[in-house]
């Protein structure tokens, strides 16, 4: 396997708490088999900024709660191969779409307003920050998602299991003790 | 807007209703729709004396109440009007007329205006289809809407005319009858097949058949000669309802039927003519009442049966009086009652049910909860209701056409019957001809009439498409109106909807998505959520925001609504968009707009609540809703 | 000697009465289900246990076993379609695993990992659903409601009480409580109650007992549904 050309693989955390990311560090010393047979490319792990064109894996945590989660989701699913969503948020909004019962003006009022301590206070307007959408969406309801690793977070060895399969040339499965919702 | 009744007149209101149907809860649905017409909608108030006077739990109350569409738990107003927004109505112009009588009533679309007189909603088919764009008011049907009645009805409630002083001419429902053939042409009088039926047995026969059918516990009452079974068989009488299941076998499994203690037979009329399209119930019971009336009560005969219902959809409300009046020159006459034509035992009686807006209740089983006044939700079968229907006791349910179709066999016998039509398909069919012809009716056919024929006798041109039996049913294009109506080839219930060139094969589909999504009872997981997620994918590609990856998720839906439903209405839910794709994919090909996945939301609309709360309209304020084409 | 019918080529002996689910589940043979209960009439809304008898689908608790049927389960097709409904179940409602009380306990999550279901595939409903917290000693999160009607009949046949009931129709069906307030701290419900025990779901929880038992050693963290059941229900 050593002499096959190594897949490129891009990595980020759109609406999600980085959780997945620590728990992809716990496949621990099976990272260095991993690397065998990858490189990092945009990813909090390599601090690369933006996705290379033609990149085979793009592995997204988090759901969509902003414009720029969008942005960022539409760089990667233009230069990735294939698409995973990694977690619970990425695949079905997860906590943060736990507002979506809230209307938008209800969850300013009290984060920006109404909140303890607050006085004279207004909402943000700089074009900096990231303007947010009505709901959380999960990735695949935006764009074309080709697989999905449940769990908050999955564990390093469902992670493993996946990439593993996938490297095979397999589809990923999780048998019981690996297929966790939670 | 008067003030809203006291909590006394509420409660000696209910006292009168309940009292009516003698404090029994299995006739919920018309006690709550009785209650309804004398409150305008079931308050609290009302909600808490049925709870006090019929000593049921609140639960089963607001549980019957929050499934049909016309029984109402939040106030709807004195005036409550429903559009019929089947496809024919749209084909009509009924969308313009629905927003010009909004605004002329400074109303929001399926809201109640602020003084509380009135709301203005949408509603299934009302079956007014050969006269539309067609309304209900209260219940009360409406057709030929234009814009100089619209705006005649807008000024009518502005003024608060009550309901019973409106032009009569409004309410007008014509029978468009264009075909007369056995059933429409029968000039019987009434009793006269009942006479006949008992003619088939000899006097002294008759008394021994019913005193050797309660000594076996057989069928007694009117249970005499199989003679008349015998008759309905060889006529090859097969259901009128659009399953076609032979009548004759129907009959006999229920007259064979074991009775516990207590329990008698029942014959149910299905007269909820829900089906989008069909219209041709509506003009039997109009014109042809006793021969509707004596089909039950010769079936009663047959099996032994002494109650009957006619379970009558919601949307006729306005027949239910004429056929009460009906019903009730028919006891006068000794032919419904006891004793009927002088028969010893021959007791049998029919009472009228009426639905309140709920496609689903014209599956037997879910008429059947209906009628001992639960929610419309299809039973598990088996057993069927044959064996344990209405009650738990054995019951036929059977279409207004077949028991009038019976009545004519008792009157001439099946060797005559099964002289007309063809030879798998005895009789004549009743079509409901509306859409895009000259002379929209009814066209009553001996069984074996070509599409074509149907086309030509009414007046259609230029014809694309011709919807059979309604969305339930078959789709087909020109190269097969060579095809016959009957069971061996295109089978219907009797709807029969034109469509000319003009029309989009995609937005009929839709439009018929869109009806079985709101009439989907909500019982059986596959039905409940993919008659919604079928929705949403046929409206994400009427927004051009549909592309192959959609075009396959319908196909699997399809398959998956087929296979998995709990009855019928799952089960055929995905008809008209399997045909269309078939027989018209270009209408489809020309909405997948996109070639990659694109999200079914807007996602720059996502952020407009965003922008307003925030005054930004800088470039990072918005998203380009597809893909591929963002900076 | 019993008469059998064949589950996926397996001879699958039954007593007179029983339905498919019941005596594939004697013979410790799992068909997937979620509005079945082995103390209650089967209902035949959920659709998980559907299978293909002589060719045609149909729901294996409600339909009798005969002699000699051929009943197919584990197929590919099947378990597709299963997970399809399941997937259905979960966009649905609002099902957030990760702060359920029930995860690890939940039928629902429990039988979406037999079916391997990875997402739920569809977009998502996000229906808005008030959480019923007025009862002193009972939770109604109607978020994860799935409609199997089990409360509504343990509350109706055993308890006697009939606390629960559906409303609505098609997609807005719903759960109902039988108090003029629509409250359940106005109805005479308790933690004893058969219908507290029954809910397959993290619909109604007992208040003040969070996380009793962590995460990863609850019901199915330890074996899978399967046996679970087949164990249970026999």
């Amino acid at each position: 396997m050593s002499e096959k050309k190594k897949l490129r693989v891009a990595t980020t955390s759109l609406a999600g708490c980085f959780g997945c990311h620590m728990s992809f560090l716990d496949i621990d010393e099976r990272l260095f088999t991993l690397l065998e047979h990858v490189d990092f490319d945009r990813s909090p792990l390599t601090d690369i900024k933006t996705v290379t064109p033609g990149t085979d894996i793009g592995i997204i945590e988090g759901g969509l709660c902003n414009a720029e989660n969008v942005h960022v989701l539409r760089e990667f699913r233009a230069n990735c191969k294939v698409l995973i969503a990694l977690g619970a948020c990425a695949i079905n909004g997860g906590l943060p779409a736990q507002r979506n019962s809230l209307s938008l003006p209800a969850i300013f009022d009290e984060v920006y307003h109404s909140g303890f301590g607050l006085t004279n206070s207004l909402i943000p307007n700089d074009p900096e920050l990231p303007l947010v959408l009505d709901q959380v969406h999960p990735i695949h309801e935006v764009v074309k998602v080709d697989y999905f690793v449940p769990g908050c977070p999955p564990s390093g060895d469902a992670i493993w299991k996946v990439l593993t399969d996938l490297l095979a040339g397999k589809e990923p499965t999780l048998q019981h003790g690996l297929m966790h919702y939670d | 807007m008067t003030a809203s009744p006291s909590l006394q007149s509420v409660n000696t209101l209910v006292a009168d209703v309940v009292r009516r149907h003698a404090a029994d809860p299995t006739r919920m649905v018309q006690i709550l729709r009785e209650v309804q017409e004398s409150l305008d909608w079931l308050s609290p108030e009302a909600i808490d004396a049925l709870e006090t006077q019929l000593k049921v739990p609140r639960t089963k109350i607001e549980g019957v109440a929050g499934f049909y569409s016309f029984l109402y738990t939040e106030p709807r107003g004195r005036y409550r009007i429903l559009f019929s927004d089947n496809i024919t109505d749209r084909m009509l112009g009924n969308e313009a007329l629905y927003e010009r009588l909004c605004k002329s009533l400074w109303v929001e679309p399926g809201r109640m205006s602020e003084d509380g007189l009135v709301s203005v909603g949408r509603t299934s088919c009302t079956g007014l289809c050969d006269q539309g764009p067609a309304m209900l008011v209260n219940n009360l049907a409406i057709g030929r809407l234009s814009e100089a009645r619209v705006d005649q009805i807008a000024e009518l409630v502005r003024a608060g005319v009550p309901l019973a002083e409106w032009p009569a001419e409004l309410f007008a429902v014509e029978d468009n009858i264009r075909r007369a053939d056995i059933l429409l042409g029968s000039d019987m009088q009434p009793g006269q097949a009942l006479l006949a039926a008992r003619a088939l047995a000899p006097d002294e026969g008759l008394q021994a058949s019913n005193m050797r059918s309660w000594r076996e516990g057989l069928p007694t009452g009117l249970g005499g000669p199989p003679a008349i079974l015998d008759e309905i068989k060889h006529a090859n009488l097969r259901g009128r309802g659009g399953a076609g299941f032979t009548t004759g076998l129907k009959w006999e499994a229920c007259r064979n039927a074991p009775l516990q203690p207590g329990q008698t037979r029942i014959i149910v009329c299905n007269a909820d003519e829900g089906e989008p399209g069909t219209f041709k119930d509506r003009v039997l019971l109009t014109r042809q009442p006793d021969l509707v009336f004596e089909g039950m009560t010769v079936a009663a005969y047959a099996v032994g049966a002494t109650r009957g219902f006619l379970y009558l959809r919601g949307e006729y409300r306005y027949l239910l009086d004429p056929l009460n009046a009906v019903l009730a020159r028919r006891r006068a006459e000794n032919l419904l009652g006891e004793n009927i034509l002088g028969i010893p035992g021959a007791n049998f009686d029919i009472e009228i049910h009426l639905g309140a807006g709920a496609y689903v209740c014209g599956e037997e089983s879910a008429l059947i909860e209906s009628l001992e006044g639960k929610r419309g939700t299809p039973r598990n079968r088996p057993p069927f209701p044959v064996t344990n229907g209405y009650l738990d006791q054995p019951t036929i349910v059977n279409n207004v056409e077949t028991f009038a179709a019976a009545a004519l066999i008792a009157l001439k016998g099946g060797a005559w019957y099964a002289a007309i039509g063809t030879k798998h398909s005895a009789g004549t069919k009743l079509l409901s001809v509306a859409g895009d012809c000259a002379r929209p009716g009814i066209y009553e056919y001996p069984f074996g009439v070509s599409v074509r024929q149907v086309l030509e006798d009414c007046g259609a041109g230029d014809v694309q498409a011709v919807q059979v039996s309604g969305p339930s049913g078959v789709c087909i294009a020109p190269a097969e109106f060579d095809r016959v109506i009957g069971f061996e080839d295109i089978p219907t219930a009797g709807a029969f909807t034109v469509f000319d060139n003009s029309r989009d094969m995609f937005e009929v589909a839709r439009n018929y998505v869109h009806f079985f999504q709101h009439e989907s009872c909500g019982f059986c997981t596959p039905c409940r959520v993919g008659t919604s997620l079928l929705k949403n994918l046929m409206d994400k590609l009427h927004r051009g925001a549909g592309s192959p990856y959609d075009f396959a998720e319908i196909e699997k839906l399809n398959l998956l609504l087929q296979s998995m439903s709990h009855c019928g209405l799952g089960h055929t839910a995905c008809n008209p968009v399997l045909d269309t794709i078939a027989r018209f994919r270009p209408a489809y090909e020309r909405r997948l707009m996109q070639k990659q996945f694109t999200p079914a939301f807007d996602l720059d609309q996502a952020l407009a609540l965003a922008r307003q709360m925030t005054g930004r309209d800088d470039a990072l304020a918005h998203l380009s809703t597809h893909h591929g084409d963002h900076a | 000697m019993n008469p059998t019918f064949t589950l996926d080529g397996r001879a699958i002996p039954f007593l007179p009465g029983q339905t498919i689910l019941q005596a594939a589940t004697a013979a410790g043979v799992f068909i997937p289900h979620l509005c079945y209960h082995p103390e209650f009439k089967p209902h035949g809304s959920c659709k998980l246990c559907t299978v293909k008898v002589n060719g045609r689908h149909t729901a294996s608790c409600t339909m009798q076993a005969a002699p000699g049927m051929s009943v197919e389960s584990e197929t590919e097709e099947i378990n597709g379609e299963r997970r399809a409904l399941t997937q259905m179940l979960f966009v649905e409602g609002n099902h957030y695993c990760p702060s359920c009380e029930k995860s690890g306990d939940c039928q629902l999550q429990a039988t979406a990992y037999h079916l391997g279901m990875m997402s739920p595939h569809y977009d998502h409903f996000f229906p808005n659903r008030p959480v019923d917290a007025s009862h002193p000693e009972v939770l109604l999160d109607f978020n994860r409601c799935i409609l199997c009607s089990l409360c509504v009949r343990a509350s109706r046949d055993v308890d006697g009480k009939n606390v629960f009931a559906l409303s609505g129709r098609g997609i807005d069906t719903h759960l109902i409580v039988n108090a003029a307030s629509g409250k359940l701290a106005d109805t005479d419900f308790t933690l004893a109650d058969k219908a507290a025990q029954v809910c397959p779901v993290g619909v109604i929880l007992k208040k003040r007992k969070g996380f009793a038992v962590p995460i990863g050693e609850r019901t199915y963290d330890k074996a899978p549904i399967a046996s679970v059941a087949v164990a249970g229900e026999k």
